[in-house]
């Protein structure tokens, strides 16, 4: 990808996030996950419906850098109406393009406007965060 | 000024985050080498000949720092790891046997977490009552919201004598004469005024004053806890071991040496109150006055020239010291971080550990300038430079 459609890209996913704000969730349908993390000064809420293996609905709300905020917008917009299992194979492709191992391009479509942030590795962290709290739901559903 | 005495500004960089930590200057560095070079040895223990200079170097040492303090006695001068160790100890070693449940604690929301969170957890083990001091519109302090919190619950007092992410210079003087009058205790955070402002523990009328070594050009892993004699007698050590005991049998019985010994169980950081006595010496030879009144000068200056650019936020424009919190319209701290880095521009962005200032900025994350004697007009011009430039910044990080 050329380095300004990536910036294109990224620029538009965090001037005009996809589902930021929460909802209410007054059924309870929402698994709520917060990223704030030491080493990381962004704070992002982020709410998953999945019920029976499929991805319905997911919104995010809270303080964050660029790079972060933009990669939530498009993991949103990526996840929302995938199963679980397909879920996973983003997760484990997009991991393996931050960390510079071979990776399926044409899966992760708009994400691989983040295939050169290894360049600059102390903002890896910011691309990943809302992959980590994904990886932490689904093993929190798939343990219960 | 004094650039040259700092080998870090032999770089091409702009240093604005001294709020988090300083520079050394050479002759601090030099001093500690010369120890781990030259005299190593423990203090205390030794009759050898590097160990009698080590020894003579430590004991200077609190005489360096009492008198930079204008303390009455250098057994009031307490070593410590920094800022944050001694103010643990005056919450776990003295207040917590002094205070009783209901007594009041007054703070405010511009404290780091160094200065709130100890009095929270004594808050939860003894029952004490934290209030915080309500801010003023600038979110300062002043001393009739200060005034108006105080009753007979009040036991003490405190607070920062700057504040690191508003940079306002509390009138401790006045601080300590209400606390005085009224018989409360008056701790203060001095980490961000000591070597920015004169810091005179006598005329503050401090119980116990607390800064580290690294954020006044000296070394990390250092810091003085002062405390009046009377209160430092009725201290109790939170680390016991060698150094601190006249003796002790196999029986259990033991002793404990006398203020401020009692309180330096262990080795302690030899090199580091060196290098401490050595940069105050320092500082006193350029004198705190003038670098307070360059910084104010300069941040003057910086304030005057951001407020032409329309889509900076300034959050603290009118405080007395070299610290300021910006942010550009639009645009997260981190992300501006990252933009001045590249061009060698050195700040910090986030809630600066004051995460309790967030309520009254209705601002999680900022961008803090802070300052020290070596910023010069070019720092201010080319940190300018780069804000106007900013249209740029999604091309230039991402
Ligand atoms: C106002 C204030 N108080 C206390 C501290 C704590 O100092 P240290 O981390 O050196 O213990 C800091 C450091 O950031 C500070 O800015």
């Amino acid at each position: 990808m050329e380095r300004s459609l990536r910036q294109a890209i990224i620029v538009d996913h965090y001037q005009n996030p996809y589902h930021k704000g929460l909802v209410d969730d007054d059924r309870g349908e929402y698994i709520k996950n917060n990223t704030n993390s030491v080493s990381c000064i962004d704070n992002v809420d982020i709410m998953y419906k999945i019920k029976d293996g499929v991805i319905l609905d997911i919104y995010f709300d809270g303080e964050a850098c660029a790079i972060s905020t933009s990669a939530t917008s498009i993991m949103i917009h990526t996840l929302i109406g995938k199963t679980v299992k397909e879920a996973r194979s983003y997760l484990k492709n997009y991991e393996a393009m931050i960390e510079e191992r071979p990776y399926d391009k044409e899966l992760l479509g708009e994400l691989n406007a983040y295939e050169e942030i290894y360049l600059q590795p102390n903002r890896k962290k910011c691309a990943l965060l809302p992959f980590e709290s994904l990886k932490k739901v689904l093993d929190e559903i798939e343990e219960n | 000024m004094h650039r040259e005495d700092f080998p870090m500004l032999k770089q091409d960089i702009v240093y604005f985050d001294n709020g988090a930590t300083s520079l050394k200057p050479q002759v601090m560095i030099d001093a500690m080498v010369d120890y781990y070079s030259n005299h190593t040895a423990n203090i205390h223990r030794g009759d050898y000949d590097a160990a009698i200079k080590t020894d003579a170097l430590y004991d200077e040492a609190r005489e360096v720092v009492k008198n930079f303090l204008h303390a009455e006695s250098s057994r009031e001068i307490v070593f410590t790891s920094g800022m944050t160790d001694g103010m643990n100890r005056i919450v776990f070693g003295f207040m917590k046997y002094q205070l009783k449940p209901g007594d009041e604690v007054l703070i405010s929301k511009a404290e780091h977490a160094s200065c709130a969170i100890p009095w929270y957890v004594l808050q939860e083990e003894l029952g004490i009552v934290v209030r915080s001091v309500p801010l003023d519109s600038e979110h300062q302090l002043t001393i009739q919201n200060l005034e108006s919190m105080i009753s007979p619950k009040t036991k003490v007092i405190s607070l920062s004598h700057i504040t690191n992410v508003i940079g306002d210079v509390r009138d401790v003087e006045k601080i300590g004469e209400i606390a005085e009058k009224n018989h409360i205790y008056f701790v203060v955070d001095a980490a961000q005024s000591v070597s920015h402002v004169p810091v005179d523990v006598l005329k503050m009328k401090a119980s116990f004053l607390v800064f580290s070594g690294h954020k006044m050009l000296g070394p990390t892993g250092v810091g003085v806890l002062y405390g009046k004699m009377d209160l430092l007698s009725k201290m109790r050590p939170l680390c016991y071991g060698g150094g601190m005991n006249e003796f002790f049998e196999s029986t259990g019985e033991y002793k404990i040496r006398e203020v401020p010994t009692c309180f330096e169980a262990g080795t302690p950081p030899i090199a580091e109150v060196i290098g401490l006595s050595r940069v105050i010496q320092y500082i006193e030879s350029i004198g705190v006055e003038n670098i307070h009144k360059h910084e104010v000068e300069l941040k003057k200056y910086l304030v005057s020239e951001l407020l032409k650019i329309p889509n900076i936020v300034l959050y603290n424009k009118s405080s007395e010291s070299g610290i300021l919190a910006f942010n550009i319209r639009g645009v997260f701290s981190q992300d501006t971080a990252v933009y001045l880095n590249h061009y060698h521009i050195y700040i910090r962005a986030g809630n600066h550990c004051s995460k309790m200032l967030k309520d009254d900025l209705n601002i999680k994350n900022t961008c803090r300038v802070s300052m020290h004697l070596y910023n010069t007009k070019e720092d201010v011009d080319k940190l300018v430079l780069a804000l106007k430039n900013s249209e740029d910044i999604f091309k230039i990080i991402l």
